[in-house]
């Protein structure tokens, strides 16, 4: 569906978005290598099983992490027009967002 | 062992009974990854959004090293949700139902039978026909059962044959719509609506809109009362009242405090509280609920003898340990409905925690869960309601995360497709 395709993304901004975001959740000693699949579990729901979905809503799993964090952040800024996640990417840090879309990333499509 | 959890269960106890006990789990584990003789073993009861999905993410995030078996009579999954359109008549409910087969692949057993009871000592959980399994951790998942006794003329299967809850999607559902389809156009179909909290809070105000939506179609002349015990609308209340005031005026009429003192199903009639009794051509009475037969049963039910209190890190009863619980039964937190969704998600946190226990890792410290939750106002339009809950270790429960969650603004087709596309990604989060 065209609202959710992912805009397109330079590789230097998606790499340094990457490595920010990630870099920072990692940072913290106390994360679990499991609390991003934690985390990400929330998304199944809609997203399907490790972000692999079987109907309309899109697939999360093997998309780019940087992709993933930048939409999050648009959706909980207003920036990108949604029906239901600019209400649920406010509940999440940027920490957290940074997990799941690492987890995502590592899915096999 | 060394988990968070296992250490406070370690510090209540008392006596050498229990010590024996908590060592006697931990040894399971040990032998499991010593020797490899047994697998440590989890036995799920109730194969519904918060049973299977634990059974399937027990199964895949162990890895295998967990034993899990499904206790389950049915051999297909009817959801709930969606289950107001087979009343609509916009879904089959062979459109609602998924067999429990794709499970296998995760290593699951489905074992079908109905479970009567366990032993907390020995960790055996008892079937109806006479066996039992043993187990290292239990998941009960039992969904709700209607009060006893809080409706006397409910109280024979003939009664409840003819005034129907199809508060559980399956045989009742499909009955509720061939009452339906049996009505003359002119009649009246009412729905009665117990005090919060039951499950599903918009699922009756859902409800009302399908069949409003059905006999607009082919029995224009008939009319939709909704008797709802509570002040108001529990739920989605902007929403739903949009479109009884709009596409279903004249059709819909909602009345607030209508307490129910029993039902006469001989004549479809509610003895109202205050106020005569009311009669209709399909009376559709959902009846005072509490927790699953088995945790009632059990004494798991200790929150006013309705609802089951757990710990919120691992789902773990309060009241018995190594029983987990999930969903509808559970006394809910602030602001957090009893839903499909949300059983989903405790299913997945309980997963984590049991899995972490069994293998000797950490439980998650700071779980969260999501819930989202479409109603369809016809077979198009959808309208939603939003909410993410995170852990909070001060008041040991869980909380909505401020700021996060919301509404539709209005109904949508857009959202119509999305509440489908979540039906089948959820119950293949499940299922498959």
């Amino acid at each position: 569906m065209n609202r959710f395709s992912y805009q397109v993304m330079t590789g230097a901004l998606v790499t340094a978005l990457t490595g920010m975001y990630v870099g920072a959740a990692f940072a913290q000693t106390s994360v679990s290598p499991t609390l991003g699949r934690n985390l990400a579990a929330q998304c199944a729901n809609c997203h399907g099983t490790n972000g692999k979905s079987v109907a309309d809503v899109p697939s999360l799993a093997g998309q780019s992490a940087a992709m993933i964090v930048q939409k999050m952040q648009d959706y909980r800024d207003g920036k990108l027009p949604a029906s239901i996640m600019h209400q649920l990417a406010k509940a999440y840090s940027d920490d957290q967002v940074a997990l799941m879309a690492d987890y995502f990333s590592k899915q096999a499509k | 062992m060394n988990s968070t959890s296992t250490r406070r269960n370690f510090v209540k106890s008392a006596g050498a009974l229990s010590l024996l006990g908590t060592l006697a789990s931990g040894g399971v584990t040990g032998c499991a990854s010593l020797g490899g003789v047994a697998k440590p073993k989890v036995v799920v009861v109730g194969g519904g959004y918060g049973g299977a999905t634990a059974a399937k993410y027990i199964a895949m995030w162990s890895e295998g090293k967990i034993d899990v078996t499904l206790v389950e009579r049915d051999a297909q999954f009817v959801s709930c949700p969606l289950s107001n359109l087979v009343l609509g008549g916009s879904k089959t409910i062979n459109d609602i139902s998924v067999a429990y087969g794709g499970l296998a692949k995760y290593g699951v057993r489905h074992v079908r039978g109905d479970a009567t009871g366990f032993d907390p000592d020995k960790k055996t959980l008892a079937l109806a026909d006479g066996t039992s399994l043993p187990y290292d951790r239990l998941v009960l998942s039992p969904g709700i059962d209607f009060i006893p006794d809080a409706l006397p003329g409910l109280a024979s299967a003939d009664a409840r044959g003819k005034v129907l809850a199809a508060w559980k999607a399956g045989p009742e559902t499909v009955a509720l719509r061939n009452q339906l389809v049996a009505m003359k156009d002119g009649g009246v179909f009412a729905i009665h609506i117990p005090k919060a909290p039951y499950r599903c809070p918009p699922g009756p105000y859902e409800r009302a809109c399908q069949v409003a939506w059905y006999f607009q179609q082919v029995k224009p002349k008939s009319k939709v009362i909704i008797l709802d015990a509570n002040e108001d609308v529990t739920s989605k209340k902007g929403l739903f009242t949009k479109a009884w005031n709009g596409q279903f005026k004249g059709l819909i009429e909602y009345r607030n405090n209508q307490d129910i003192q029993d039902v006469d199903a001989t004549n479809n009639t509610l003895k109202m509280t205050f106020g005569e009794d009311f009669k209709a051509d399909v009376l559709n009475v959902i009846p005072p609920m509490r927790a699953g037969n088995i945790a009632a049963s059990s004494g798991l039910n200790n929150s006013n003898k309705r609802w089951c209190q757990v710990d919120w890190l691992t789902y773990e009863s309060t009241a018995v340990k190594n029983v987990h619980i999930l969903g509808d039964a559970l006394q809910i937190a602030p602001a957090m409905p009893k839903s499909g969704h949300m059983a989903n998600q405790h299913g997945k946190v309980c997963a984590a925690a049991i899995v972490a226990l069994l293998t000797g890792d950490t439980v998650n410290q700071t779980p969260m869960v999501a819930n989202t939750c479409y109603s369809f106002i016809d077979d198009k339009n959808v309208v939603h309601v939003a909410s993410v809950h995170r852990y909070d270790a001060a008041q040991k429960t869980m909380v909505p995360i401020a700021g996060s969650g919301g509404l539709s603004v209005e109904q949508n087709v857009l959202e119509g497709v999305y509440a489908n596309s979540w039906a089948r990604n959820i119950w293949a989060d499940m299922l498959t």
